[in-house]
């Protein structure tokens, strides 16, 4: 029919195309990995790439149909491609609109456990000197309050928290109080080893919607070895601990970690298959962190970024056979890694976005009234470095908390939108900010990317799932469902 | 089966010269209450017409082989008689009679789940595919023959379709007709099938947001995620821009909007970059049809372009449902039998042809799926994919 015109005369003409902004990374001899604004990925060969910058591209030749898709290029006086990627931009980076959600209440550093990689200096007497007063937790409330989110979390830390119960007590149901009159909405976290969990706990939780976090290594023989405690039985209390949580609470109510030391990195298998059979229904494969008493002891040296990158690939691998084989099991960190390359959801994790999660994601209240960026900011602290001590509950108000120099310095000086390395990484739509780490291994909140750790473990875990993603169509099926709103 | 939704009556006496046209309702014969002026009773048997005289009906409708018209029917003031073919035509049923021709259409069945209203037949668009080849005329007499309908649809309806041509080529009056559905039936879901180019003009939006009804859904194609080939197979420069553009500023004002993508030898062996496209892009959308072509209108004159086995995009197809399901995306695969889809697709393959233009096969009388299946269309020239045979276990 003649009425009907060739897809030639659909044709843009180089003249009228225009490129958009992208990110990309030389991946092989001849191959490169780019990524629009957004994160979205392609891979392009180096001509294609020269012909794409050049724009000797046209509809019928496969890069152009690939880069109008990935909104690498668009039509001069197109609309559309720029309003797609302005308001996905902008839904990726409202968890800005919630801030500082998170609270965390270090009521004790006392703890029954003696773990070698704690990354916080355990106290293990004087219970006057390291638990946090009612006082001290009254003025925290007040500051957490005080922030703009409309719903706020509180995690109790330690130390071991439940030392130090009655304060928990004392500080939810003044905390509900507080909710109600204010008209937010709040949530509770206990982080607990769960050692010393029992009914009048369990019941505690249960009335006031109490979420369990704890600590699950592996295997008895494993977990025992990294978390040392009289008796010896850590693995037990804590099992025991999760099946009276899952009973009482709901098996939705109770999370576990595991930390990774250099007695996990063969095992992987093992501490999967623990968590298995806890029926758990993810495993968070976590490495060890640079800071408090496992800097002291040395522990998170003893294995590199690429070391614990096999153990977590192994880890990953054999968490998919297990999807395979018909069993759910997730993964969360790829979980939380896939959320981020497959949607636009606001993620506001708090250890990785940009701006940082310091301050502006979370606020801890040490034991002594003292007010931290971050979790780890006061591990710092635990070993003498102050970096991240935003200020103390007696002297200082929300405001002067997040609006201190400190804070702004370190956020503002760490953002990866403009940071060397990170600005043109093909990953920086995913990735994130980590001031406390970066000060913590080099002195710099910035840092200098190709040596830091933090960086090689996120560019291989991503490259690792993109790699699965592109390559394998089953596994690619169970990690998309990961995403899965 | 296909059902004649369009035909001539064998006589059309007692319409006066005022008006060209009439949407009248026909009426079952014992029904009294209510009447009004549009009504004809409806007279299939010779002990109803006795009927329709002794309840005073002043106009009737005659379905007859001609053994009705021998009696007399001369008592009444207006009547129309149309041939046997026309059985299906019942209570509550709606159709636009034009007076000089005798020719009508059945504008609404009260039985369907599948009623539709043909806006225009003018477009923007002139689609490779298009079931409904569009025309240049002046045809703006059906939106007041839409309007003059409306009233007498039964306000139970649960769903209308508007379609077209573009169902937005005169907008204002079109937008003043969905006013009216929402006034006269306020229960009754509406979707409206668009190219969505015009919803790139904000003022286009901002009027329809302003209806403010409570159910209505804009069915927007996208074929590809490519201008140039989206506008390759509309035939239309610059189409994938404003159709993008309208969907964004529609859901911007948090209006319903459905994407549809008809699959042909275009669509189809893309369609799974497609849809990792649209999850990825416009997951808030609020529907997604993936829909097998009926091969008709345009399709006929372009299969040597346009047909592909359904069988060999199975693969695609699946992998373009998966990637919306994990997007959270609300999906539907329309039109193709459930023995050329693989079976992940099944729970999303709906019978969604509609019931005057569905058919089967004979092999489809031993599968065991036939129930749940969509069958055939029976319009146009209908091609069936080497794939189909009986499911049976």
């Amino acid at each position: 029919m003649a009425r009907f015109l060739a897809p030639e005369a659909f044709s843009a003409t180089t003249e009228t195309l225009s490129l958009l902004p992208f990110n990309l990374e030389r991946t092989g001899t001849n191959q490169y990995l780019v990524a629009n604004l957004v994160g979205d990925f392609i891979r392009l060969t180096e001509d294609e790439l020269n012909r794409l910058v050049d724009l000797q591209i046209q509809p019928g030749d496969g890069l152009y149909e690939k880069a109008y898709s990935a909104h690498l290029i668009t039509g001069t006086n197109q609309n559309a491609q720029r309003q797609l990627l302005a308001l996905r931009l902008r839904s990726r980076m409202s968890f800005l609109r919630q801030v500082t959600p998170l609270h965390i209440f270090v009521v004790t550093l006392r703890c029954e456990h003696s773990c070698p990689y704690c990354q916080v200096s355990r106290q293990s007497t004087d219970r006057s000197r390291f638990d946090m007063s009612e006082e001290t937790a009254m003025r925290s409330l007040d500051i957490a309050f005080a922030s703009p989110s409309s719903r706020i979390k509180i995690e109790f830390q330690g130390g071991e928290p439940l030392l130090n119960f009655p304060l928990i007590r004392t500080i939810v149901s003044n905390a509900k109080t507080r909710a109600i009159s204010l008209g937010k909405k709040i949530d509770f976290v206990i982080a607990s080893n769960l050692a010393l969990l029992d009914d009048a706990v369990l019941e505690f939780c249960k009335l006031n919607d109490v979420l369990l976090s704890t600590s699950l290594d592996g295997p008895a023989d494993l977990h025992n070895k990294n978390r040392p405690r009289p008796g010896g039985n850590s693995h037990e209390l804590a099992t025991r601990g999760i099946q009276r949580a899952k009973e009482v609470l709901g098996t939705d109510r109770v999370g576990a970690l595991m930390t990774t030391t250099e007695a996990s990195l063969d095992r992987v298998d093992d501490i999967i298959d623990e968590y298995l059979q806890m029926d758990l229904d993810g495993i968070f494969l976590r490495p060890l962190s640079p800071f408090g008493f496992a800097v002291k002891t040395k522990q998170f040296q003893k294995y590199d970024a690429k070391k614990w990158l096999g153990f977590y690939e192994r880890g990953l691998r054999r968490v998919l056979e297990i999807n395979r084989q018909g069993r759910p099991f997730r993964e969360f960190y790829a979980a939380l890694i896939l959320t981020r390359m497959l949607s636009d959801r606001p993620i506001g994790y708090v250890d990785l976005r940009s701006p940082a999660g310091a301050g502006l994601g979370a606020l801890v209240y040490n034991y002594d009234g003292n007010v931290f960026a971050s979790d780890e900011g006061r591990m710092l602290a635990e070993t003498g470095d102050n970096a991240f001590k935003l200020g103390h509950v007696d002297q200082d108000s929300y405001q002067s908390l997040i609006l201190s120099d400190k804070l702004i310095g370190a956020i503002s000086s760490s953002l990866t939108q403009c940071a060397p390395e990170c600005s043109t990484c093909v990953f920086e739509s995913h990735c994130g900010a980590d001031p406390v780490y970066h000060h913590a291994t080099q002195g710099d909140v910035l840092g200098i990317k190709p040596l830091s750790a933090f960086c090689a473990r996120q560019k291989g875990i991503m490259g690792l799932l993109l790699d699965i993603l592109e390559n394998s169509l089953e596994d690619a099926a169970i990690l998309r469902r990961w995403a899965t709103p | 089966m296909t059902l004649p939704l369009y035909g001539t009556a064998s006589l059309g006496a007692g319409f006066g010269s005022g008006k060209a046209r009439s949407v009248i309702r026909l009426r079952a014969v014992e029904r009294r209450a209510d009447r009004h002026a549009a009504d004809f009773a409806l007279v299939k048997t010779p002990d109803q017409l006795d009927l329709a005289r002794a309840a005073n009906w002043h106009s009737i409708f005659v379905v007859s082989d001609g053994s009705i018209e021998s009696v007399s029917t001369e008592s009444f003031d207006r009547q129309i008689i149309v041939p046997p073919k026309y059985d299906y035509l019942g209570d509550g049923d709606v159709l636009g009679f034009d007076h000089s021709s005798r020719k009508f259409r059945t504008l609404f069945r009260r039985n369907s789940a599948h009623n539709s209203f043909l806006v225009t037949e003018r477009c923007n668009n002139y689609c490779l595919m298009c079931s409904q080849p569009p025309k240049d005329v002046d045809d703006s007499w059906i939106l007041s023959e839409i309007k003059e309908s409306l009233a007498l649809v039964d306000p139970a309806t649960p769903a209308l379709t508007f379609t077209g041509g573009e169902t937005l080529s005169d907008w204002v009056e079109f937008i003043d007709v969905l006013k009216e559905c929402r006034r006269q039936l306020p229960s009754t879901a509406v979707q409206v099938l668009t190219n969505g180019r015009a919803f790139a003009n904000s003022r286009i939006v901002d009027a329809w947001r302003n209806i403010g009804h409570p159910n209505l859904m804009a069915a927007i194609p996208v074929y590809a995620s490519t201008d140039s080939v989206h506008d390759y197979v509309v035939q239309a420069k610059g189409a994938f821009d404003e159709t993008i553009l309208g969907i964004l500023k529609l859901k911007d004002r948090g209006q319903r909007v459905e994407i549809r993508v008809v699959l042909h030898a275009v669509t189809a062996p893309i369609i799974a970059e497609t849809c990792r496209w649209i999850a990825r892009n416009l997951p808030f959308v609020d529907h997604v049809a993936l829909m097998g072509l009926e091969n008709t209108g345009f399709a006929i004159a372009n299969d040597a372009l346009l047909w592909i086995d359904p069988l060999d995009y199975r693969e695609a197809l699946a992998e373009a449902v998966d990637h919306l399901v994990s997007a959270g995306v609300n999906v539907s695969v329309y039109n193709l039998p459930k023995c050329v889809l693989s079976r992940s697709v099944w729970p999303y393959a709906l019978q969604s042809i509609s019931d005057w233009k569905n058919g089967f096969v004979e092999e489809c009388d031993r599968c065991d799926e036939k129930s749940s299946c969509s069958g055939f269309f029976t319009t146009g020239r209908p091609r069936f994919s080497r794939g189909v045979s009986a499911i049976t276990s």
